[in-house]
């Protein structure tokens, strides 16, 4: 590090050491967020695809002047998707008087990172952090283990059930239907949510098997395709990605299972491009794709593509940090407490529709889209003329469930 | 009985493609006693090559040239590098493989990206062959098995039947008295290894496109290729065709029963609470960790294998 760099860096952190006491709109105030995620390792490719979509929305932002008198910065720190790493950069953020995390990849990191904002907040006030969640959707973090200081602008995954459950339930053509996912913590909640929501719901609609196998342990999923197709399953809802996922709707197609499959996970780039064809008429649930009409979005995908040469992705990335910076606007301050009070219970129009944080607990409602792969769509997948295709979308209020979360605004 | 019929079709399917992938490494294993790490890593890059070439140039050539480039850097790891390191023992040999394991892992992303690459079956078999019980079979998995009996009927024929197999065979028990004879005895191992890479890499070829081609793809099949081995017994063609088609039966029967362990296990006397974690488990839940469960009852009981003609 040069002496110049030092001393920048030395009079940004001082700065942000101060701002925590006193708020005084400055000309040159930099608002630094810190980006906990995976930057090697087996997760690196999505750490970086995380970091540009930040990138992109910070540079959004700081052009249109959107926070007020107040410039964002990233500052990217790599956890490895290990809770004990992230821990240690959060204090290392803390340490460089960083005011802004967030994170997205792995519920256990989210879980810590929860805790330690929680704790950090009650013992050190003035160097308080909120923490702004991407991408981990855990239902116990903004129910049971909710924290004042943390807010999601992910759909949490019985949120996502909740929209996928709405639409297999008022569907008359779907009777039977079997539950599939990977063995660990996400496909247990997953399986536990599908029972609730979807068995009973109609007379002439239930769950006809479910099943759970070891993450990325099967290679030839044609038996438990005949497994369903012996229980007469007409839709599959399956919380599986990657890999098994790719399998498991590569030798439903291989076989001619017609079911439908419906996921939380089929819209990423290479498992779309992993599965091909087969892939044809299988759903997932997303707060976005390339597809919905909404033209400012996609005036960002291209600009965005033209920038990275990667698919624009994380909408709501783009969303937050907007968001971010109209809280910060609004109470002329980049204090955390006043910008997380301004947070809390607001309401925004995006291009997609009415939007809101809620207050009970810190969970943004968004509108969500059930969408199934379809040729002949405006935007498709290199190399797979397949796009997707809205069946359903729910408005924000429509996504709502009841919390058991019980926390208190600090102060 | 459709049923029935369906669980010995499946399992008759993957235990094939099981075959496939150990028959390359049951011959190293048994005729050069190198335990290789790095087989599935050649059954990886062989499937990478083969959507290289097969973008280029279409898959049926790719099906010839791919297994060979395997099949050529496998003499060359051999020749240049395993000699090398033969002098140093087993323990050599075998960290030697699992460090090239660990290379070919990482040149892979670095070479083809982290992600699934498009390797797809070629459109010609991309159809529907016959179907039983509403499950329809793609022509395709008809091809499998078809190169998977050839792998074997081939295998079996130069092993036993030829003056070559005769040299290799005479080779792993007696080398010196074959190098009396005037055979070169190191470069008949250079040849075994260079053949079972190739087969590994054949086995990618018509693998990777049927179950993605990933830089994860040789962890996931590693281990159990290996159980295939052992079981059948170090060596055994024949040895590893009945154990891939015993597991490939077990395990696909085993995912069909949804029956709860505790129940199976208490109605043969063993006594396990069927309202226990374990005993609620059912036997299609533990179909994943049959193949493993085999091989350690296999080493119990008989660690030659079911025909394994070395123990060492």
């Amino acid at each position: 590090m040069n002496f110049t760099k030092a001393v920048v860096l030395g009079t940004v952190a001082a700065g942000a050491l101060f701002a925590g006491k006193a708020m005084t709109a400055r000309a040159d105030e930099v608002v630094r967020i810190a980006y906990i995620d995976p930057m090697s390792g087996p997760f690196a490719s999505t750490g970086r695809l995380g970091e540009q979509h930040f990138r992109f929305a910070i540079d959004r932002v700081n052009a249109a002047h959107a926070a007020g008198n107040r410039t964002f910065e990233l500052v990217v720190m790599d956890n490895e998707v290990s809770p004990e790493k992230s821990l240690t950069m959060f204090r290392k953020a803390v340490d460089d008087g960083i005011h802004y995390i967030t994170q997205g990849n792995g519920s256990s990191v989210a879980f810590a990172l929860s805790d330690a904002t929680a704790k950090n907040n009650r013992r050190d006030p003035d160097h308080a952090v909120l923490y702004l969640n991407y991408a981990a959707v855990d239902p116990a973090l903004t129910n049971e283990k909710c924290n004042w200081w943390h807010f999601r602008f992910d759909a949490d995954s019985d949120m996502k059930m909740k929209a996928l459950a709405d639409y297999i339930v008022a569907s008359p053509n779907i009777h039977k239907v079997y539950v599939f996912n990977q063995d660990y913590s996400f496909g247990q909640s997953v399986e536990k949510a599908a029972i609730a929501m979807i068995g009973g719901k109609r007379p002439d609609l239930q769950i006809v098997g479910t099943e759970r196998v070891p993450l990325g342990k099967v290679t030839d999923f044609t038996p438990y395709i005949a497994k369903m197709r012996a229980a007469g399953a007409d839709a599959v809802v399956t919380g599986a990605w990657g890999t098994d996922l790719t399998l498991l709707v590569k030798a439903a197609a291989d076989t001619g299972f017609p079911a439908t499959f419906f996921t939380y996970y089929l819209g990423a780039r290479e498992t779309v491009q992993a599965v091909g064809m087969a892939g044809k008429g299988d759903a997932q649930i997303s707060e976005w794709h390339e597809n919905v009409d909404a033209p400012e979005i996609d005036r960002m995908a291209a600009e965005f593509k033209a920038k990275y040469n990667e698919n624009f992705y994380y909408w709501r990335v783009v969303d937050m940090i907007d968001t971010l910076a109209a809280a910060m606007k609004k109470v002329d301050s980049s204090d955390p407490l006043k910008v997380g009070k301004a947070l809390a219970g607001m309401k925004f129009q995006t291009p997609l529709g009415a939007e809101e944080i809620r207050a009970d607990n810190h969970q943004l409602l968004q509108p969500m889209y059930v969408s199934i792969l379809a040729p002949d769509m405006p935007h498709m997948f290199p190399g797979v003329p397949l796009g997707f295709k809205t069946i359903k979308r729910f408005d924000a209020e429509e996504t709502r469930l009841p919390t058991t979360c019980a926390m208190k605004a600090p102060g | 009985m459709q049923e029935i019929l369906l669980i010995l079709l499946n399992g008759l399917v993957y235990g094939l493609l099981l075959f496939m992938l150990s028959s390359g490494l049951t011959l190293i294993v048994g005729m050069m006693g190198v335990l290789n790490f790095a087989h599935a890593s050649f059954y990886m890059l062989g499937a990478y090559f083969a959507y290289t070439v097969s973008v280029g140039i279409g898959f049926w050539p790719a099906l010839v040239i791919a297994p060979l480039l395997v099949g050529v850097l496998g003499v060359a790891v051999e020749r240049y590098g395993l000699r090398a390191v033969h002098h140093h023992g087993k323990l050599a040999e075998l960290l030697f493989t699992v460090g090239l394991a660990f290379v070919i892992g990482e040149v892979v992303p670095l070479v083809w990206g982290r992600t699934a690459v498009p390797y797809r079956v070629p459109a010609a078999l991309d159809v529907p062959a016959f179907a039983l019980g509403g499950i329809q079979y793609q022509a395709y998995r008809l091809f499998m098995m078809a190169v998977s009996v050839a792998i074997f009927a081939g295998l079996y024929a130069a092993l036993a039947r030829t003056r070559l197999g005769l040299v290799i065979r005479a080779a792993l028990t007696h080398p010196e008295m074959v190098a009396m004879l005037g055979h070169n005895v190191p470069r008949v191992f250079t040849l075994v290894f260079g053949a079972g890479c190739a087969l590994a890499g054949l086995a990618g070829v018509i693998g990777g496109n049927v179950f993605t081609t990933t830089p994860g793809m040789a962890e996931s099949l590693g281990p159990i290729v290996f159980a295939v081995v052992i079981m059948g017994g170090l060596g055994s063609i024949p040895g590893a065709l009945i154990a891939s088609l015993v597991i490939g039966f077990i395990q696909t029967a085993s995912v069909t029963l949804d029956a709860p362990l505790g129940t199976v296990l208490g109605r043969i006397g063993l006594p396990l609470d069927p309202h226990g974690a374990l005993g609620q488990l059912t036997i299609a839940h533990a179909a994943p960790a049959v193949p493993y469960l085999l091989l350690v009852l296999m080493l119990a009981l008989n660690p030659r294998g079911l025909m394994g003609a070395r123990a060492d």
